[in-house]
């Protein structure tokens, strides 16, 4: 087992270049000279020639890769055009804060689609099993910018009880565990909990209902075990399948945030994605899209291994 | 007469084989539309979706007014106003109209994308799981990189590469569905590929693109294209997005992401005719996924 965890991590290091080339080459597929991305438009004619010279632009695009790796490495994403920051200034809050969004609606939606899977899985072809498989339908069905839209109409323009916008009073993007931030929560989360809901519910239906076929549960059931005694059963042999979709979820989330950060204003990855594409910031654009995407190729290779360690029966090596 | 009360064993056998005949001469696609015909739900999403393409097709005929014109005096109605009977935009342009004719734009970038997919990821993973070896390295490898990215970042990190545009979009989506039919086209290729039935056409000398074509084909398509028509429903939510941020449709074309999009400034003013077009995005996407799950049902695939 030892040596497939190592395989596991070596191989995701040709993977992490490959995903880093691409975002690299972001920059090279927009219409223009690349060069336009680094110097603003309005700068003159010799201070691009030597910014070009500056940044190895004249040189071939392998060394050009080469260069811009060892910058990025060292967590030098370059610099914002319209701010004129380093990306990574403001990267920084802003994954705080999609991380907050993303955790509190993978929970929510993991916890709502456990119960609402296992209750499916369990009681198969009942009413509570259509229910719950309507349910799940419709979370992934929903065009989920759209359902955060519907819940500001009723909870925020008719009902007046959440705050519509932003992530903290006065339009502060520090995040902090008060009430008043949290009432800034709720409508995003739920927002952005459905998607996983309805994967998970549809995960943890099949898995427990393939689970309560087998004969080690009627054999529990015949020497006289209790329901609560089978259902730990149950869990233990369904948990490392969904922990592993709910870890994947994790990551979807973080990335596909991005139109529900834009309806709720979210300060996020999601919405500095938003602004950087309505300013042609391509700096920003290839950043924010480089380390969501490496963070989604380690929690790959986390949910991998924490599924190894969980799942004795995983004997890949 | 009296064979038949007193029939040989010869004839018994005839009779339970002609009993059987007319369910063994019923094809594959016949037993497929049966099961469909006993499933209430599949048959109902297909009927709305039939009606909502009708609709889109000729709206034209049906919208009752111009999609572009509007009026200043007219804007941001609400539902049930005489001659706008789900009320006006925000240029005062007829809602019932633009819905109609932005279905057209929804409808072209949800089939689009995944219809380009289908066709390219199909061709690269039945190669790839019919030659196994090293081809097959070079296309699955590949194939990895794109997956490390979800599939919302990949549309809007390529789009947004490449600036807004109806073009750009398709593009964009293609390239994030392409790798996840190869994924599929490959191992229901491989799992044909090793069938007795393939190893006795090479047998008998056929050569490889002729048992592609004849045998692996045939038994890989139906899975494959189950598999596309459920991307539909995630490529018309992701399309519908990307013009919602601002990527994909322009205006003042009509699109049902873009719409609302645009009439997102107009919750505290008509808020449900705001939500509308995405109401129209729900509908078309949740009845596509039934239908998707309706046909795996009846075709038998797994997965």
């Amino acid at each position: 087992m030892i040596l497939y965890l190592l395989r596991r991590v070596v191989y995701a290091v040709p993977i992490a270049l490959a995903v880093g080339f691409v975002c690299f080459m972001l920059v090279q597929i927009a219409p223009g000279d690349p060069i336009n991305a680094i110097v603003p438009p309005d700068a003159p004619a010799d201070v691009v020639e030597q910014v070009r010279k500056d940044y190895g632009l004249d040189k071939p695009l392998p060394v050009q890769f080469g260069l811009w790796l060892s910058k990025v490495v060292v967590g030098d994403l370059g610099r914002s055009l319209a701010t004129g920051r380093p990306v990574w200034a403001d990267l920084r809050s802003a994954i705080g804060n999609t991380l907050t969004l993303a955790f509190c609606a993978s929970g929510l939606g993991f916890i709502l689609g456990c119960i609402l899977g296992g209750l499916a899985g369990t009681f198969r072809g009942s009413v509570l099993d259509r229910g719950a498989v309507g349910i799940a339908v419709a979370g992934v069905s929903v065009p989920h910018y759209w359902l955060g839209m519907v819940l500001v109409v009723i909870f925020s323009v008719q009902l007046n009880w959440l705050p519509a916008m932003g992530a903290g009073p006065g339009g502060s993007s520090d995040w902090g565990w008060d009430w008043e931030h949290i009432k800034h929560l709720v409508l995003p989360a739920i927002t952005l909990s459905v998607i996983p809901m309805g994967i998970v519910t549809r995960t943890v239906r099949g898995i427990v209902a393939e689970i309560m076929n087998q004969e080690f549960i009627t054999a529990l059931r015949g020497k006289g075990m209790t329901r609560g005694g089978v259902f730990r059963h149950v869990v233990k042999n369904a948990a490392p399948n969904a922990l592993a979709v709910m870890g994947l979820q994790l990551g979807y989330l973080m990335g596909g945030s991005i139109l529900v950060e834009t309806v709720f204003s979210w300060p996020g990855t999601g919405l500095l994605l938003n602004s950087a594409i309505f300013q042609r910031d391509l700096p920003v654009l290839q950043g924010t899209i480089l380390v969501l995407a490496m963070f989604f190729v380690a929690l790959n290779l986390l949910v991998d291994l924490v599924q190894t360690a969980l799942d004795p029966r995983i004997k890949r090596a | 007469m009296s064979t038949a009360t007193t029939p040989t064993a010869a004839e018994a056998e005839l009779a339970v084989q002609q009993r059987q005949a007319p369910v063994r001469s019923q094809g594959y696609w016949a037993g497929v539309w049966k099961r469909v015909r006993r499933d209430p739900v599949t048959i109902a999403c297909a009927l709305l979706l039939l009606l909502m393409l009708l609709a889109i097709v000729f709206a034209p005929l049906l919208a009752p007014h111009d999609p572009y014109q509007g009026s200043m005096i007219r804007r941001l109605r609400g539902i049930g106003t005489p001659n706008y009977p789900l009320g006006t935009d925000e240029l005062g342009r007829d809602i019932v109209t633009r819905l109609l004719y932005g279905g057209r734009l929804s409808w072209f970038m949800g089939i689009v994308p995944v219809a380009l997919a289908f066709v390219i990821g199909t061709t690269l993973g039945v190669t790839a799981g019919f030659m196994g070896g090293k081809v097959n390295m070079a296309i699955m490898r590949v194939t990895d990189v794109f997956y490390a990215f979800p599939s919302v970042l990949l549309a809007v990190a390529i789009s947004g590469a490449l600036g807004a545009g109806i073009f750009n979009a398709i593009l964009s989506l293609t390239l994030v569905f392409v790798p996840q039919i190869i994924r599929v086209a490959e191992s229901v290729t491989q799992g044909v590929r090793n069938l007795d039935f393939v190893d006795a056409a090479r047998a008998s000398g056929a050569s490889g693109f002729t048992i592609v074509r004849v045998h692996v084909l045939g038994n890989v398509l139906g899975p494959i294209f189950v598999y596309a028509t459920g991307l539909i429903s995630v490529c018309m939510i992701l399309s519908s997005g990307l013009s919602f941020l601002g990527l994909g449709t322009k205006p003042p074309e009509p699109e049902w992401g873009l719409m609302l999009n645009t009439l997102r400034t107009a919750i505290y003013v008509q808020p449900w005719v705001a939500v509308l077009p995405g109401a129209c995005i729900f509908v078309t996407s949740i009845c596509f996924n039934l239908l998707s799950d309706g046909l795996r049902q009846a075709m038998d695939v797994k997965g």
